[in-house]
């Protein structure tokens, strides 16, 4: 229908500035590489889109066979999902990126699932011999279907609708083998015989795969689900390109595709764990998540504000290693404030960034960022950890597994996984709640090393207090 | 296999190549942003609902054309409109505004603070 299929008629001249604008679409990520240009790469994307978009309203007004109906259907439809994209973006809080990321994954791959469905849809209502299907419908509609309800699972276990515990159920991996089996098997079937029916087995069937597949993964797998989602979007958009013909959807789908797959492999190399492993579950969902090895008996030491803002006001350089746990507790506005205090009294104060900090890659640079602290002072894990060495205090605030020393041994959960090196600071405080276990189930030895103090208070209150603590010791 | 497809299956795994090396360079501390912007740019798919409506004309068809545009629509303007809010928000330096803030939060000042936030008095020092 879009047709550019050998001769170059007006339709080709169209394909032309798809290609302009698969242009800018690479030009803008590519400005995204620093963030003093990443500005300017979004806008440059979001131009490309404009474009892209008019460029496609020429072509239907060109082809003439836009019915009255089919134009207010369609402009209503994009008015009104503009309008609730828009409301969305500007409401939503930092810490709850990671959900409407995810809500954007789930309707990026339903709209790439719907237009090969309508493609099936359309060409048999006019009665035209299918013939066989092509792959490219197939895996669209798997894909995209799959992406949709996975990705609305994701967001309703970070948002809390669905509890963030992997759910497993006995037999819950024989019904996610069946389901896999069954649209897979369609799949198959279709390319031989084009049947509407199977179609509509086969969206289900994918549908249904989508939740089995999200259900089982506990909320700190988050980071790389969310990533493979949003590669599973970016594909799904590519083979809806090669259904309709169109080179901005394949190009725009091969780098979203891609960008997901490099953070899917980033997150899941930052956990120590592979997809397979992290998709099949089964950690920290109680069948292996026993606590080895911890010293048990051993004896932590706990702190008071008035102690641990000492330590602080009077370091040399103070290095802060925010977790979830400060996302959790809205306190990145109060870490800021007190690093602030800290500075203006002559401390060098830096973030150290674990990969996997936060719900989603990235999280924790986007939270701090809102509260004011400048990017350079947000350093990554292989830049700061031979600074530790040469730190007065590290302060840990809600971060446990990534702190763990016992990912340097072998033979425990999170063996081989790479950690901030914060034991290696002259004095550690860890700002938690209580003593509780990481996503790992395991004891964190850093709280029972000869350094380290325990300032057991929420993350936020914590912030308050020992700001104002500083506050009154300097002055 | 025909021409056409094979000139768009070249598209793509060029396109994938290009987008692995692009992707690759983008620091840590842009992730988030990055996804966000990716989130927007396979918003392109409002493209592939639009065209629908070359040969939408049943009830089904408007229906299936309506939900993709919605969807589509959704993501393409949510996507940039959140990635551009957290862009802004990432400074090589702290912003200056908040010191006025500061102040009257101590309570010195706090006329002057406030004076200052709403911009009477500049000038006078």
């Amino acid at each position: 229908m879009t047709g550019f299929t050998g001769h170059v008629g007006f339709a080709g001249y169209i394909q032309l500035v798809y290609v302009l604008v698969a242009v800018l679409f690479v030009v803008g990520l590519h400005l995204m590489n620093s963030p003093a240009t990443a500005r300017r790469g979004n806008q440059v994307a979001m131009v490309g889109m404009i474009i892209a978009v008019a460029a496609t309203f020429v072509l239907l007004i060109h082809a003439g066979t836009v019915t009255t109906t089919g134009w207010i259907v369609l402009i209503a439809g994009a008015l009104i999902g503009s309008g609730v994209g828009l409301y969305a973006a500007q409401r939503v809080q930092m810490t709850a990126m990671p959900q409407l990321v995810s809500a954007f994954n789930a309707v990026g791959g339903g709209a790439a699932a719907l237009v090969a469905i309508y493609g099936y849809y359309d060409a048999e209502s006019r009665g035209s011999v299918l013939g066989t299907t092509s792959v490219f419908s197939v895996l669209d509609v798997l894909i995209g279907s799959v992406t949709f309800s996975g990705s609305i699972i994701a967001a309703g276990k970070l948002q809390g609708f669905i509890p963030s515990q992997p759910f497993i159920f006995r037999g819950s991996r024989l019904i996610n083998m069946a389901l896999a089996v069954i649209a897979l098997g369609t799949g198959a079937f279709l390319f031989s015989t084009a049947s509407l029916p199977a179609m509509l087995v086969l969206v289900l069937a994918a549908l249904a795969f989508g939740v089995m597949m999200v259900l089982p993964i506990g909320g700190a797998d988050m980071p790389v689900v969310i990533s493979l989602l949003n590669a599973f979007t970016g594909t799904a958009v590519a083979m809806a390109g090669f259904v309709i013909g169109n080179w901005a959807l394949i190009v725009a789908g091969a780098l979203v595709g891609a960008s997901g797959s490099i953070l899917t492999k980033l997150m899941a190399d930052a956990m120590n764990r592979s997809l397979a492993n992290i998709i099949i579950g089964g950690f920290g969902t109680g069948d292996s998540a026993v606590a080895i090895g911890g010293p048990v008996d051993a004896q932590v030491r706990s702190i008071a504000a008035d102690d641990a803002a000492i330590q602080l006001a009077y370091a040399q350089k103070v290095i802060i290693v925010p977790g979830y746990g400060l996302a959790a507790a809205q306190a990145q506005h109060g870490v800021a404030e007190l690093a602030k205090v800290l500075e203006d009294h002559g401390v060098e104060v830096s973030y150290a960034i674990h990969p996997v900090a936060g719900r989603m890659p990235g999280h924790m640079n986007v939270l701090l960022a809102e509260a004011n602290v400048p990017y350079p002072q947000l350093v990554e894990m292989e830049q700061i950890n031979p600074e530790f060495a040469r730190t007065d205090v590290a302060l840990v605030i809600g971060a446990n597994d990534v702190t763990n020393p016992a990912a340097r041994r072998p033979g425990n959960e999170i063996s081989g996984m790479p950690i901030l090196d914060v034991d290696q600071a002259k004095s550690i405080i860890v700002v938690k709640r209580s003593m509780g276990h990481g996503y790992a189930g395991l004891d964190n030895e850093l709280y029972y090393g000869p350094k380290t103090s325990m300032y057991f208070s929420d993350a936020k209150k914590a912030m308050t207090e020992l700001t104002a603590a500083v506050k009154t010791l300097v002055g | 296999m025909s021409a056409a497809l094979l000139t768009d299956l070249t598209i793509f795994i060029l396109a994938l190549l290009v987008g692995i090396e692009v992707i690759g360079k983008v620091p840590a501390t842009l992730h988030t942003p990055l996804m966000s912007a990716t989130n927007a740019i396979h918003g392109i798919v409002l493209v592939g609902a639009l065209l629908i409506g070359v040969t939408a004309h049943t009830t089904v068809g408007y229906i299936l054309g309506f939900v993709a545009a919605v969807f589509a629509g959704a993501n393409v303007v949510g996507g940039y409109v959140v990635t551009g809010r957290m862009l802004k928000m990432f400074r090589k330096k702290a912003p200056q505004p908040s010191q006025p803030e500061l102040e009257s939060l101590n309570g010195h000042k706090g006329l002057k603070g406030l004076a200052d936030r709403v911009g009477i008095g500049r000038g006078q020092s």
